[in-house]
């Protein structure tokens, strides 16, 4: 990443700083739906407490693209009042939860992307996306170090569990791809340092992955073919109905606060 | 009011250390470490704070908090700002804190820096030596077993004493 900050496209910067927000801002939805249904009462804290993790981390973010922005929105604004073809998140977050085991592998595969990504950050020309991914970096270790070490003790577990974190890696599999895929967004902040671009982060996920699925005893499946979209705004349906119930709310009952 | 009538900072300081930590209110937002700084701009009081974690829940009864107890001590000029650089630390909670927190049942972050203290837990568990000894804030015992790397807060973990028996929350460090 260049030191020096040059001159960056603000609406690049606008784009991209929605992508970083909407992935923490989905993810974090979808792992909430879990509060009150996980399997076991620690489970229920965790997970809840890594969605908390990911909508403060998703407040710092977005917050950060409607000062970019400059049209007067808030991070509120970008959340709950903006369709889902305005929504910039890879498809992987939006899948949804299945099982516990599809749940932590999601987590897993994302965790092990933004534990790169957030490192990465760090060096960020913008001084604003550096403090943000200094501080979110410190949060998703602890959400890395505690997937790790549930995608190895169930993939390395019972005949059941093995087989059901296996279904999972093969059926999540075809979204990693679109983390790692630069387009014309990730070039523009790459060249002004503000970023690194997808791709370069893409060595450090595999190894992180190599690593935790041997322990696993899990496959990776060898399938080239990848789902993308996302970062664009093309969304599967899963998407709307996610959107339908976080945004209620603020849909039915404009400018309502707490 | 007047600028000659302006509490000191040291006054703050004073009375921000008598409000306590919504979550954990054995200890207050000093010993958390969370105020950096206290200064007068003019006669408006600035008051900088550091969140804990990006999405604790804490955050914005704290900054109610701090206004209200420093209105009720006759500060009507006062800004909050928010510093995120350099990211909350552990470290920052002072040792009156822990000490608090140890007597109020909750073990307190190990000693060392976070980051330190973070990836030596890590390096004893990939080389199979087990967690950093979290020590039993009843008991004292070393002999203890995680349970949970999250607790009833994003900055606890949930430990159990295999001695006396007793669970006990541990103060994450970050």
């Amino acid at each position: 990443m260049s030191t020096a900050a040059t001159a960056v496209d603000q609406a690049a910067f606008f784009e991209w700083l929605q992508r970083v927000g909407d992935n923490a801002l989905i993810l974090g939805h979808r792992v909430s739906e879990w509060c009150g249904h996980a399997p076991a009462l620690e489970e229920d804290i965790a997970i809840s407490n890594t969605a908390l993790d990911l909508i403060g981390q998703t407040q710092l973010w977005l917050g950060l693209a409607a000062e970019v922005e400059g049209k007067g929105r808030s991070a509120d604004n970008l959340a709950f009042l903006r369709d889902a073809g305005a929504f910039r998140n890879v498809l992987l977050v939006e899948r949804p939860n299945g099982d516990f085991g599809r749940t932590l592998m999601r987590q897993f595969l994302f965790d092990a992307y933004h534990m790169e990504l957030l490192r990465a950050l760090q060096g960020s020309s913008d001084p604003r996306v550096a403090e943000i991914a200094a501080k979110a970096a410190k949060e998703v270790a602890y959400h890395l170090e505690r997937s790790a070490d549930l995608i190895v003790r169930l993939g390395d577990g019972t005949a059941e569990s093995h087989d059901r974190m296996q279904q999972a890696l093969t059926e999540l599999w075809p979204y990693t791809g679109e983390l790692f895929a630069d387009d014309a967004t990730d070039q523009a902040v790459a060249d002004a340092g503000i970023a690194p671009l997808p791709s370069s982060l893409k060595a450090g996920w595999d190894k992180v992955l190599r690593h935790v699925m041997a322990e696993a005893t899990l496959t990776i499946p060898e399938a080239s073919w990848q789902h993308k979209g996302g970062k664009t705004g093309v969304h599967t349906e899963h998407l709307g109905f996610l959107l339908a119930e976080m945004q209620f709310l603020q849909r039915a009952y404009p400018g309502a606060t707490w | 009011m007047g600028g000659a009538t302006l509490p000191g900072v040291d006054q703050v300081w004073h009375w921000l250390a008598e409000v306590p930590d919504p979550e954990i209110p054995v200890i207050s937002l000093t010993d958390l470490g969370i105020i950096r700084d206290v200064h007068y701009e003019d006669e408006t009081l600035v008051v900088t704070v550091t969140p804990t974690y990006s999405g604790c829940p804490a955050t914005s009864i704290i900054n109610l908090d701090i206004e209200t107890a420093l209105l009720g001590h006759g500060i009507d000029k006062l800004r909050l700002e928010r510093r995120l650089s350099p990211p909350w630390t552990t470290d920052w909670l002072t040792e009156a804190g822990r000490d608090k927190l140890r007597a109020y049942g909750i073990a307190p972050p190990v000693d060392g820096t976070a980051a330190d203290g973070q990836i030596a837990g890590r390096i004893a568990r990939l080389t199979g030596t087990g967690n950093l000894v979290i020590a039993c804030p009843h008991c004292g015992s070393n002999q203890t077993e995680k349970l949970s790397q999250f607790g009833s807060t994003p900055c606890k973990a949930s430990y159990r004493c295999k001695d006396c028996l007793e669970p006990f929350d541990y103060f994450k460090c970050i």
